[in-house]
């Protein structure tokens, strides 16, 4: 009796969920729908034999769709536990008609309901394995998304469980054909519209992508007779578009610089966050201060690494890390890991005079102060006014005397203001190294984004390089440094920089990361670029990001090459004239003064001396 | 801070001095000027370190960003109990409750450093009562008034500038 007061309660429940799942036959999967099925077939067969106790007997009659549901049940009280028949008898019995009828009540209502919503029904459990897939999509937790799928739509199971045995079996991996493909894309185009009569199944599709991958790495071998190369990347990038949510442009972008298992794993650390990291103020505390401090707070945190003695990184905390006593008093700051690199290897030294030229939030401004100890000089600049009050909080919290805070627009800079012994150029880019943080980028970036943020770079970077001075005892140096991983606003950039100006590129000091790319696709860029770094999310546990540091050997700006575009030379062989040229002035400038502003009024006798050289390479080159 | 005042002008690693820029005081070295003068005046946003603001009723109003300035030269201190730090740091007055200790011969309405058990400075404040008249008050009386605490760099990181 208290089964059946269990049932009555939930009962409704249970025996919807055990309908749907009978309706789709997945009834058998689901430890739910078994208990509710065992009710009902129990008090439906019993009715069927007793017969309806309150004398309907002869004008009411079962409906047959209840004597098929037992069939299909029977195969649940086989498996589940015994107890259930136990109470399946007494339910024979008739023992309580009462609930008996309300059992039946609830029960015919439901039944009724079949024959006439059963279509609607069968759609029911696949609406819901969407809605589910959907949400786990949106947690972006693939695993998860894999085992509620696996528990929730059985069959599919089955069906994966063919897939798999398909693909490790190589030759079998079948491209669907181009009917199949456009039945997907009209189901693609149907989920936009309508809802879906059979969702995508984001399982099947991983187990495509992997299969994919693997026939891909072993092309000859493992290809399927009469299929291109074309068609196997042009399915893996539809498929991939779909599981991580891409646009199409930007895998093609990702398929070109990464190899094939390694984009794989880039993909998936963008799905996660990367673990959050703490920098020590060396002006007001120390790390293990501070270490101390935080863990009697209760906070557990570890070392960064041994490449850096300041940085903290956290691993889970009892108070928000934001707000602490020690936040508040300036002994740390949030930021990046890879946001220390590029002060890393700027490398500032005391009593020097710094720009930072777009430095909101004022993380790497701060760390450069406290690299200087407060000595010397800083200009943190920023282009938007709204940025610039988390730089002058950050400032002031962390307790920097030595910075000057200002809005201009970053190219405005040699004539603001020039002569600076190092600049820090962290660049405003696309985004597509921290898109763990920001997964919008992953759609919302086009050409025009990429060429644009070029365009800016470019400027910006010719800006930096002409307010250092290169005469300058202890500096000369410019970090460029971004967050994307595209080589469009790295490499080229670099590289349009020692085309248009007397710099050259060093070594950045950091003994890991990957080198920068020398040559890609169809473009070629100068060698020393092999002393550029690259940071990923799923190498290095760290923000994408990419840094490069020059050094600028003469004031002086090259007025050759202004016509030749920079796409496709080589740039070794322009930089040599370039070097040839100028190597009378930087003399002159050592003794005039190290202004920048000054030195750029001095070439001016010196242009009438290049422009006669070039008159007379010109032909030559013509 | 009294004629502690030399102390923040001259010091060892050279002349400081204190600037006028849109209505607020700034604090910086006479190097960090030679620079800041040369930068166009709408796009200076902070040269140095913010003491505080002249309101609009040119009232000067100190700024909690002057803290690790003044606090090493502070002549009245008080200590906050750990229980009513985190409340002195919401914006909250300190009561007598809270009272850990205070400085002698403070008088009523003198500016104060607040300081919690550990001396980490927390903010500034302005005595309510005198030293004398704190120790006969009840426990629910306010002895500080709350004027800057550390914990706007959270809740009025905008205003700071």
């Amino acid at each position: 009796e208290t089964g059946r007061k269990k049932l009555s309660s939930h009962g409704r429940k249970r025996a919807a969920k055990r309908r749907l799942g009978a309706g789709s036959g997945l009834a058998g999967r689901r430890p739910l729908g078994g208990k509710g099925g065992e009710r009902e077939p129990s008090g439906q067969t019993a009715r069927g034999r007793s017969g309806f106790s309150d004398g309907n007997s002869k004008w009411l009659a079962p409906a047959k769709a209840k004597k098929t549901q037992p069939k299909g049940n029977h195969v649940e009280l086989s498996s589940d536990g015994e107890v259930e028949e136990g109470s399946w008898e007494m339910e024979e019995d008739g023992s309580s008609e009462e609930m008996v009828d309300d059992y039946g009540a609830s029960s015919s209502e439901e039944e009724e309901l079949l024959p006439i919503e059963k279509a609607a029904l069968k759609q029911k459990p696949d609406r819901e394995g969407l809605s589910e897939d959907d949400s786990e999509e949106e947690d972006k937790e693939e695993e998860e998304a894999e085992e509620a799928s696996k528990q929730k739509m059985g069959q599919k199971e089955e069906e994966g469980a063919d897939l798999q045995l398909n693909l490790d079996i190589d030759e079998q991996f079948k491209l669907p054909t181009s009917e199949e493909i456009e039945k997907e894309d009209i189901l693609f185009i149907c989920d936009i519209l309508f809802p879906p009569a059979e969702p995508p199944d984001l399982h099947v599709i991983h187990q495509r992508i992997q299969g994919n991958v693997e026939v891909l790495q072993d092309f000859g071998v493992k290809r399927e007779e009469g299929r291109s190369r074309q068609e196997y990347l042009a399915l893996l990038r539809r498929d991939m578009a779909a599981y991580y949510s891409y646009s199409d442009f930007l895998l093609t972008k990702l398929m070109d610089i990464f190899p094939l298992p390694e984009l794989i794993n880039f993909l998936e650390a963008n799905e996660v966050p990367r673990p959050v990291t703490i920098r020590t103020n060396t002006l007001k505390t120390r790390r293990r201060d501070l270490a101390q401090a935080l863990i009697n707070r209760g906070v557990n945190l570890d070392p960064l690494g041994k490449w850096s003695k300041t940085g903290l990184v956290i691993y889970d905390s009892t108070v928000p890390i934001g707000a602490t006593p020690e936040y508040l008093a300036g002994h740390y700051m949030l930021q990046g890991a890879s946001s220390l690199l590029p002060v890393m290897a700027l490398a500032p030294q005391e009593n020097e005079h710094i720009l930072d030229m777009c430095c909101a939030p004022g993380g790497k401004t701060s760390y450069i102060a406290q690299l200087m100890k407060n000595t010397g000089m800083i200009l943190a600049n920023d282009s938007s006014a709204e940025r610039l009050r988390s730089v002058v909080g950050n400032l002031h919290r962390l307790g920097v005397t030595n910075a000057v805070v200002s809005n201009c627009d970053g190219r405005q800079f040699p004539k603001v203001l020039g002569g600076f012994d190092r600049v820090l150029l962290d660049a405003p880019c696309s985004g597509t190294g921290v898109i763990s943080k920001d997964p919008a980028v992953k759609t919302n970036k086009d050409e025009k984004d990429i060429l644009r943020c070029a365009h800016l770079q470019k400027e910006l970077i010719l800006s930096a390089i002409d307010s250092v001075n290169a005469a300058s005892e202890t500096g000369g140096y410019i970090v460029y440094c971004t967050c994307s991983i595209m080589v469009e606003e790295n490499e080229w950039v670099v590289d349009y920089a020692l085309k248009k100006r007397n710099v050259r590129l060093v070594a950045t000091g950091l003994d890991f990361g990957k080198e920068g790319f020398t040559r890609f696709k169809e473009r070629r860029f100068h060698p020393s670029l092999k002393s550029t770094r690259r940071f990923y999310p799923h190498t290095h546990n760290m923000d994408g990001f990419f840094i490069a540091k020059f050094k600028k050997f003469s004031n002086a700006i090259p007025q050759t090459q202004k016509d030749e575009e920079p796409a496709v030379e080589a740039a070794a062989p322009s930089a040599v004239p370039d070097t040839i040229i100028t190597e009378p002035l930087p003399k002159k400038k050592k003794l005039e003064g190290s202004k920048a502003d000054e030195g750029q009024k001095l070439p001016q006798p010196a242009l009438k001396k290049k422009r006669s050289l070039q008159a007379q390479r010109r032909p030559l080159k013509a | 801070i009294g004629e502690n005042i030399q102390l923040l002008v001259d010091r060892p690693d050279g002349t400081y001095c204190f600037r006028l820029h849109r209505d607020r005081v700034y604090y910086l070295s006479e190097k960090l000027l030679k620079l800041a003068a040369s930068i166009p005046r709408e796009s200076l946003v902070a040269p140095g370190t913010c003491f505080g603001k002249f309101t609009k009723s040119q009232k000067f109003r100190l700024s909690v960003t002057a803290l690790d300035f003044l606090a090493p030269y502070a002549k009245y201190k008080v200590w906050v109990k750990p229980g009513s730090e985190q409340s002195f740091l919401y914006g909250n007055h300190v009561l007598k409750s809270g009272l850990g200790r205070i400085t002698e011969n403070t008088a009523q309405y003198q500016g104060v450093v607040v300081y919690s058990m550990a001396d980490v400075p927390l903010g500034f404040g302005v005595a309510a009562k005198s030293t004398q008249e704190c120790r006969k008050v009840d426990p629910l009386a306010i002895v500080v008034f709350h004027q800057a605490d550390v914990g706007e760099y959270v809740r009025n990181e905008d205003t700071l500038t």
